[in-house]
């Protein structure tokens, strides 16, 4: 890990306009932000750790926890709200027996809910990894998780 | 190599292309037509091709608008028209190989429109069929019918002509074009785009920035992420061009990290323009240089803000700061800064491209030009469309979006995001422009319009949209903090049938606080949403509060489900799917429901609808 993050830190010159970039480069190879980092960063950018904090709790796309192998962000925006989004969420939450913002016990699935993916023509939508699934109902629900066990079993045998 | 040189051998290029033997497949692949299965579809084409040893080229095209029909391919074949196809299977793209492209049945059933000089018959003109036909396409020109990352695609649609042309005059005089073009930012306020950019002029220094805000944090809202992902050169285009008239040195795009595919597409585009010479040192030999930095948005609503964008690229957190000064004078690193929108900058280049004169023919007196809308919701047509501003809301509704789904009644639309409102059918007659909707109590902002039917509850609207703005608030200013907070409680206990009179009144009250007491424009305007629906809609505020009801059966506190006996055949799929084992029956008997267990999830009634529709949502009280 310290590898790769020496690695990361590498690309930059240490100035304090680049402590976001350096954040989002970390979170996109370790897949959150660890502790150590975060101190790392700090030494790197000369930004104390408690203003490095303070950026990346401000920005939703900074998490201090790791995610499950498949990252479900359920769309909120106005047309999946008005087209069902909230049960869909509800849905999901039921089937993984988790609550958004949490990962189930195993790693594999992680749940949260996201300001507007944009794909708003085709409410309600999410974005697992980084594939959009649209026009979701409860019964997609279902067969988006067979799918994809399905997918990762093939994968293993 | 000049500037002529190359457009004539783009020309030559695209032409070739789509003239050429080789018939030409253009599949539609924005992120909605991904999400609709275009890679499937391109995959299943090129699989059939092979298959049957036939050759055809297959391009990723951007999005022409017709969300709701995505998939979309079109196929050009030599010799006859583009003819548009939706709703595309892998099925249909194999039949297409084998019927269309080679033998030749152009498969009229399936088929959408044509476009281009010659017709088929039994396919309308794309541009005449009722969704198309209201559109004037000018910023959307491109979108669809070219392959974004082929900068040659851009360049033989008179692309970069409006720079090239731009660098013959000086500075001051692309100013004035711009002036004359009557041009008002299309972020939202509709400020008059060559004032903003005089003020920075007049500012006097040499290190001085523009940035193009491509944060479009608006939920319902997809314009600029379909416009960067389809023809991103006609931004880019515009930034350089307004950089030349406004002597700006270094230029960033700040793009929300929710568009991956946008990202891509800008920093391939970025790539290919420093190649041709028309970024970098030097550009087009005209001896301006200047260069444009990609800056990522990590999620925050507020940082479509200007100083709280501002303050994202500096590393800090966005939180927004008093003005003046405003960012023409002291911007990014206190130095001037001009902040424009992804569309005023497409805007700029199809001005300098196609003449301010051209730009005016659409439009009214004090909004001029055609606007970009994402119309999305309860419609039957949803999807990005492009109108001249002045064109009415009910025109958009009726005609573009073909009405409501399920031919329910429209409730309302909402526009502008959180900042904006709710409006009534009463106001459908609103003409779009920046005055008008301001008028009614919204704004235009980027461009989301949002179509609810009577399943919508307008609280719940409301409800929604303070959660957000409530979510999004930086926390800066006490107003907007603890205002936001103090509204979404309030709304909470309405929709929970927890209201008590007076309930609006507090909200309102509150409301005009939070609106005169904010820092910035995101808590100035967050009351909108409250404001509209209570001024347009009371009497559903009015329901929840004094009668404990819902009528748009929605709240979920204030309902129950129940089975109507004469509908269920008892076909036991509700039982079985349950979650919570809340319905009780056996088969071919009528099932009922226990109100304690049930957590009305909706499972069922989305099971059934379409089938008996035995399940409907009822008032509890």
């Amino acid at each position: 890990m310290s590898k790769s993050l020496n690695e990361i830190l590498s690309t930059f010159n240490g100035n304090k306009s680049e402590l976001i970039p350096i954040l989002q480069d970390i979170q996109s190879s370790i897949g959150y932000l660890p502790e150590d980092a975060i101190i790392e960063v700090s030494k790197f950018t000369q930004v104390p750790e408690s203003e490095i904090y303070g950026v990346a709790t401000f920005y939703t796309q900074f998490r201090f926890l790791p995610v499950g192998k498949k990252h479900i962000m359920v769309c909120k925006g106005t047309a999946c709200h008005v087209k069902g989004a909230p049960q869909i969420i509800e849905g999901i939450e039921r089937h993984l027996d988790i609550k958004e913002g949490e990962v189930t016990f195993d790693l594999e699935y992680s749940l949260e809910s996201v300001g507007c993916l944009g794909c708003c023509a085709l409410a309600p939508c999410a974005m697992i990894n980084e594939e959009v699934e649209s026009n979701l109902t409860l019964k997609d629900v279902k067969k988006i998780f067979s799918r994809m066990k399905n997918n990762s079993n093939d994968k293993e045998s | 190599m000049n500037f002529n040189e190359l457009f004539k051998e783009s020309v030559e290029e695209y032409d070739s292309l789509i003239s050429g033997v080789i018939p030409v497949i253009l599949v539609g692949s924005a992120t909605c037509g991904k999400s609709a299965g275009a890679q499937e579809i391109s995959a299943a084409f090129k699989a059939e091709l092979e298959e049957q040893n036939v050759m055809a080229e297959v391009i990723e095209v951007g999005c022409i608008g017709l969300c709701y029909l995505e998939p979309i391919v079109t196929i050009i074949k030599e010799g006859m028209p583009a003819i548009f196809y939706g709703d595309v299977t892998s099925k249909q793209a194999k039949q297409l190989v084998n019927d269309y492209i080679i033998d030749n049945n152009p498969m009229i059933e399936s088929a959408l429109g044509t476009f281009g000089d010659k017709q088929v018959e039994g396919i309308p003109n794309l541009f005449d069929i009722p969704v198309m036909k209201p559109q004037i396409r000018r910023i959307l020109r491109n979108c669809g019918f070219i392959d974004p990352d082929n900068i040659k695609h851009y360049i033989a649609m008179d692309g970069y002509k409006g720079l090239n042309n731009a660098l013959d005059l000086k500075p001051g005089e692309v100013m004035e074009k711009i002036k004359l073009s009557g041009l008002r930012g299309r972020g939202g306020a509709g400020f008059p785009t060559w004032m903003k950019w005089q003020f920075f002029v007049d500012s006097k220094e040499d290190e001085n920035y523009l940035i193009c805000n491509a944060d479009e944090g608006d939920p319902g809202a997809f314009m600029n992420r379909s416009l960067l992902e389809s023809d991103p050169h006609s931004v880019l285009e515009g930034i350089v061009i307004a950089a030349y008239a406004i002597g700006a040195k270094e230029g960033y795009i700040y793009c929300r990290a929710e568009y991956p595919l946008a990202l891509e597409r800008l920093k391939h585009a970025i790539s290919e323009m420093k190649k041709l010479g028309f970024l970098g040192e030097n550009i087009l030999g005209s001896g301006f240089n200047f260069d444009i930095k990609i800056k990522e948005g990590a999620g925050a609503f507020v940082c479509g803000e200007e100083t709280a964008l501002i303050a994202s690229i500096e590393g800090k957190r966005g939180m927004p700061r008093t003005r003046p000064p405003f960012p023409t004078t002291s911007g990014l690193w206190g130095k001037p800064t001009v902040i424009n929108n992804v569309e005023t900058m497409a805007s700029v280049s199809l001005i300098m491209q196609a003449g301010h004169d051209a730009f005016v023919e659409h439009g009214t007196q004090d909004s001029k030009g055609t606007k970009t809308f994402s119309l999305v919701g309860n419609v039957k047509n949803t999807g990005l469309i492009e109108v001249p501003l002045g064109t009415t809301l009910k025109q958009v509704i009726n005609e573009i979006g073909g009405g409501i789904i399920n031919d329910g009644m429209f409730k309302a639309v909402q526009i502008g995001g959180p900042s904006g409102g709710c409006i009534p059918e009463s106001y459908l007659d609103t003409k779009i422009d920046y005055d008008s909707l301001t008028m009614a109590g919204a704004i235009m902002g980027s461009g989301g319009l949002v179509v609810m039917d009577q399943n919508s509850c307008m609280v719940d609207v409301a409800h929604y949209f303070l959660e957000f703005i409530q979510n999004e608030s930086c926390g800066k200013c006490v107003p907007c903090r603890l205002g936001t907070k103090q509204m979404l409680d309030i709304l909470t206990d309405i929709t929970t049938g927890k209201g008590k009179a007076g309930d609006i009144e507090l909200l309102l009250e509150l409301a005009g606080g939070v609106k005169d007491g904010s820092l910035c424009g995101l808590g100035q305007t967050s009351p909108n949403p409250i404001l509209t629906t209570i001024k347009y809609f009371k009497d559903e505020y009015n329901a929840h509060i004094n009668e404990k009801r819902c009528p748009a059966l929605l709240c979920n506190e204030l309902i129950n489900y129940q089975v109507i006996d004469e509908k269920c055949k008892g076909c036991m799929l509700c039982f079985r799917s349950c979650p919570v084992g809340a319905i009780s029956g056996s088969k071919k008997e009528v099932h009922s429901i226990n109100i304690d267990k049930c957590i009305k999830c909706g499972t069922c009634i989305e099971l059934c609808s379409g089938m008996y529709n035995a399940i409907e949502r009822v008032h509890k009280y």
